[in-house]
C-alpha cells in the first residue's frame, strides 16, 4: 500500500495470527531504505507488578500464573525460587525433581503447540493446524496427542494444566504416588516415540531465512538442561550471576508498544529454545543426542525458523526427562518443606519455554510483597526481532507489500512470541491503532 | 439471559473467537480439547480465531467466544461491532465473565498502576477499570473459571449444534467436592477454603490438591433457575474464617479480593473488611 508520500512505502500487518496475544507490525521503507521496523504490540497491560505490592507472598504462585495461560508453570517457579531464596529455604531432591517434571509438562505443551498448531501450517502451506489436519489428519492427530502428554504430566502434578493450583513457596499442596506417576509411563513412552518421528519431520523442512549472528543467551547449569537453576551465560563467553541481571540488561519503553523492549549491554539479544540449545546441547540425554545427531544438522542454529527444529529436540528431550524423573521417583516425606517468611529482596531466573524468565521481589516484615519486577523471555526477544526483519528486509524488498508481510509474519512467529506475557502491563498510543476490519 | 439458539437446520455455524485483556488460557482450553479438537473443528466453521489460525474472516458469525476483560478505550467500539455480528456471544473465563486479576485496579489509583510499570506513563492509555463484557453487551451465555473448564465449553457447543438452550450449573464447589470425597480442607486443615461460596465447574480441583479454593469460577448462585439467582452467603463464611480460623481483616479482603474479586458477591464482602 502507497505511504503518504510518493517514495515512501508502508508494509504493515495490523494483527499477527498464531501468535498468543495481539501484535502488529510497521515497517516504513524510503527510497528504497528501509527506515523504520516496529513490532508493535498493543495487547492492553494488565499491571501484575503493580497489583502484588500488598499481597501476601502466598498469593504469589497463584497471582503471576495469570500472566500467561501458555506458561503459567514458568511464572509460578520463578516466584517460588525468587521467594525462597528470601526465606532460606532449602528444597529437598524430590521436590526439585517434582518441579523439573512439572516444567517438563510445559515444555511438552507449549512446544507441541507451537510446532503442530503455530508453525508447522507455515512450511506446510496451510492457514492453521486445523486446516492442516483436513490434508494430513495423522499428523495433527499425532501432535495433538503429543501435546495432551504434557498436559498430562501437568493435570497430575498440578490439578490442571493451565494454572496449576498445587506450587507453593516450599514445595506442592500435594505431590503424586508413585503408582500415579508410573501410570503415565505408556502415555509418555508412545509420546516420546512421536516426539522422534516430530523431530525428523521438522528437520527436513526448508530454513529459509538468512542466518544471523546471534547473542544467544540462557541458563546453564553444570549439572543439567537449564530448567529451574543455572547462571546466565552467552555465546559471546559472558558469564553472570542472575542475581547481575539488572546491571546488564536494561528495560526500557518504546512510544509504540505496550511491552518493554530489553538489551543487554545496550544490544539485542536471543533466548529461548535456540539460545538453550546451542548452549547447553552437551546436557541433552543420550538417547536424544543420537537422534538428533541422525537429522544432520549442525549446531549452533543461526535461523530463527530452526526454532521449530530446537523445540522439537526439546519435547523429545523433555520427555526422555519425564520417563527418567518418573523411574526414579520416590515421593518426598512431606509435600513441603517449612517456610518462614521474613523480610528481604530475592531474584530467581528459570527457563521458560520462550527462554529466560526474570524476577525480582521485595518482601515486606508483614508478609506482604513491597515490590516485584518480572522480566518475561518475549520482552527480551523483541529488539533481536526487529533486527532480524530489518537484516532480512532488503532480500524482500522486490516483493509485493503483501508477500513481504506474510515473510515477516511469518519470521516473527517463529520466534513463538508470547505477547500476554511480555505486555507487562501497557498501551501506547502515539501510533494510530490498528484500522483492520479485525476486531 | 438472550432467548438465542443455533437453528439446528444450519450444519456448521461460523464461530468467532476474539480475545481481549487476558492470559490466553481460555483460548488455550480450546487447543487442549486434544481428543475432540478435530471433530469439534469438522462441526464447526471457524471463521475467526487469530490464535490459532491466519484465516481471519469478517463476520456475522453465529457464535462468538469472547475471551479477557474491557481495560481500555479502544475496546469499546470493538466489543459493541462483535456483539452487533453476533448471535450467541458467550463469554468465557473470569477476565471476561467478571473483569479477572486484572480488575484489582478497580480498587487502586491506576495513574499510580502507570507509574509503578513504565518510565513513561504518559504513552500509556488504560481505562481506571476492568470490567466484564456484560458490563458493555447483553451476553447470552457465560462460562466461568480461570481457566474455564474446557468440558463445559464443549457441553455448551454441543447444546447449541443440537439447537437446545444450554444449561450451566450454578452450585457450590462443595458440592462436587463431597460426591468426590474429598478431605475437607477448611475443616481438616483449618485452611479459608472458598469452596463453600464458589461457583462449581473445575471438578473441585483445590480441594483434591489439599488445598484452599481461591474463587476463581467466581460465585456461587442458587435458585438460578430465576434470574437473578440468590447469592451466596459469604457473610456467614467470612464470620468463619474470621472467628475459627483467626484471619484478620486485612487477610479477609484479600481472601475475597481475588481472580473473581470484583463481582459484587465477593466485592461486598471485600469492601466490608476493608472498612473495620
Amino acid at each position: 500500500m502507497p505511504g503518504n508520500q510518493s517514495n515512501t512505502r508502508t508494509i504493515k500487518i495490523d494483527m499477527m495470527a498464531r501468535v498468543e496475544g495481539e501484535g502488529a507490525l510497521n515497517v516504513t521503507v524510503k527510497d528504497g531504505q528501509v527506515q523504520d521496523v516496529q513490532l508493535r504490540i498493543f495487547e492492553p497491560p494488565r499491571f501484575f507488578e503493580a497489583f502484588l505490592q500488598g499481597r501476601h507472598v502466598n498469593e504469589v504462585p497463584d497471582i503471576v500464573a495469570r500472566i500467561c495461560g501458555i506458561c503459567p508453570v514458568a511464572y509460578q517457579m520463578s516466584a517460588v525460587h525468587a521467594l525462597e531464596r528470601i526465606f532460606g529455604v532449602e528444597i529437598p531432591p524430590a521436590i526439585r525433581h517434582l518441579r523439573r517434571l512439572l516444567y517438563c509438562g510445559e515444555w511438552i505443551e507449549s512446544h507441541v503447540l507451537h510446532i503442530y498448531m503455530l508453525q508447522a501450517p507455515d512450511f506446510m502451506g496451510f492457514a492453521s493446524g486445523l486446516d492442516m489436519a483436513r490434508v494430513h489428519p495423522d499428523l495433527v492427530k499425532q501432535g495433538l496427542r503429543l501435546k495432551k502428554a504434557g498436559n498430562q504430566l501437568l493435570t497430575l502434578l498440578g490439578g490442571r494444566s493451565v494454572h496449576p493450583v498445587s506450587v507453593m513457596i516450599g514445595g506442592f499442596s500435594q505431590v503424586p504416588t508413585k503408582d500415579q506417576l508410573h501410570g503415565l509411563k505408556d502415555d509418555l513412552r508412545w509420546a516420546r516415540d512421536a516426539a522422534v518421528k516430530t523431530l525428523q519431520w521438522v528437520s527436513g523442512f526448508a530454513f529459509e531465512d538468512p542466518e544471523q549472528d546471534y547473542t544467544f543467551l540462557a541458563l546453564r547449569d553444570p549439572a543439567e538442561y537449564p530448567m529451574n537453576t543455572g547462571s546466565l551465560v552467552t555465546n559471546k563467553s559472558h558469564h553472570l550471576n542472575v542475581s547481575e541481571f539488572e546491571d546488564h540488561f536494561h528495560e526500557e519503553q518504546v512510544p509504540y508498544s505496550t511491552a518493554l523492549h530489553c538489551t543487554f549491554q545496550g544490544q539485542s539479544y536471543l533466548t529461548g529454545p535456540l539460545a538453550r540449545l546451542a548452549l547447553n546441547h552437551d546436557q541433552l540425554s543420550p538417547f536424544t543426542k543420537k537422534i538428533f545427531a541422525e537429522t544432520g544438522l549442525s549446531l549452533p542454529f543461526k535461523r530463527a525458523s530452526m526454532g521449530i527444529v530446537a523445540r522439537s529436540v526439546e519435547v523429545l528431550y523433555a520427555l526422555d526427562e519425564a520417563l527418567r524423573i518418573i523411574e526414579e521417583y520416590d515421593p518426598p516425606p512431606s509435600p513441603s518443606v517449612p517456610v518462614i517468611i521474613k523480610a528481604g529482596t530475592g531474584v530467581a531466573a528459570t527457563e521458560a519455554p520462550r527462554g529466560v524468565l526474570y524476577h525480582r521481589f521485595q518482601v515486606n516484615e508483614d508478609e506482604t510483597i513491597q515490590l516485584a519486577k518480572i522480566v518475561p523471555p518475549t520482552s527480551q526477544n523483541q529488539r533481536r526481532i526487529e533486527d532480524d526483519l530489518r537484516n532480512m528486509l532488503p532480500g524482500l524488498l522486490h516483493l509485493s507489500d503483501a508477500e513481504t508481510a506474510s515473510k515477516c509474519e511469518r519470521h516473527i512467529r517463529s520466534y513463538d512470541p508470547c505477547i500476554s506475557c511480555a505486555t507487562h502491563f501497557l498501551k501506547f498510543t502515539k501510533e494510530e491503532l490498528p484500522t483492520s476490519p479485525q476486531i | 439471559m438472550l432467548e438465542t439458539h443455533i437453528s439446528p437446520s444450519r450444519k456448521r455455524p461460523r464461530v468467532a473467537v476474539v480475545k481481549f485483556a487476558s492470559c490466553d488460557g481460555c483460548q488455550l482450553s480450546i487447543l487442549n480439547l486434544e481428543d475432540d479438537l478435530l471433530e469439534l473443528g469438522a462441526a464447526i466453521d471457524i471463521a475467526y480465531f487469530p490464535e490459532a489460525s491466519s484465516d481471519m474472516q469478517a463476520g456475522p458469525y453465529d457464535i462468538a467466544f469472547v475471551e479477557g476483560s474491557i481495560t481500555c478505550p479502544e475496546d469499546l467500539p470493538r466489543i459493541l461491532e462483535l456483539r452487533q455480528q453476533t448471535t450467541t456471544l458467550i463469554t468465557i473465563g473470569a477476565c471476561a465473565t467478571s473483569g479477572g486479576i486484572q480488575a484489582l485496579r478497580n480498587w487502586s489509583d491506576i495513574e499510580a498502576f502507570k507509574r509503578a510499570v513504565y518510565p513513561n506513563p504518559e504513552y500509556i492509555q488504560s481505562l481506571s477499570t476492568s470490567t466484564p463484557i456484560s458490563e458493555h453487551v447483553p451476553v447470552d451465555y457465560e462460562l466461568w473459571g480461570c481457566p474455564i473448564d474446557k468440558q463445559q465449553l464443549l457441553r455448551v457447543v454441543t447444546d447449541l449444534l443440537q439447537g437446545v438452550k444450554p444449561r450451566l450449573a450454578t452450585h457450590s464447589v462443595c458440592f462436587d467436592c463431597k460426591r468426590e470425597g474429598h478431605i475437607c480442607v477448611l475443616v481438616a486443615k483449618g485452611l479459608p477454603c472458598l469452596g463453600p461460596v464458589t461457583r462449581m465447574g473445575c471438578g473441585a480441583i483445590c480441594p483434591s490438591m489439599g488445598r484452599d479454593c481461591y474463587g476463581c469460577f467466581g460465585p456461587a448462585e442458587h435458585d438460578s433457575d430465576q434470574p437473578p439467582g440468590v447469592p451466596p452467603n459469604t457473610e456467614s463464611l467470612a464470620q468463619q474464617f474470621h472467628q475459627r480460623l483467626q484471619l484478620i481483616p486485612v487477610e479477609m479482603v484479600r481472601r475475597f479480593r481475588g481472580i473473581t474479586g470484583s463481582v459484587q458477591s465477593f466485592s461486598k464482602e471485600s469492601d466490608a473488611w476493608e472498612s473495620k
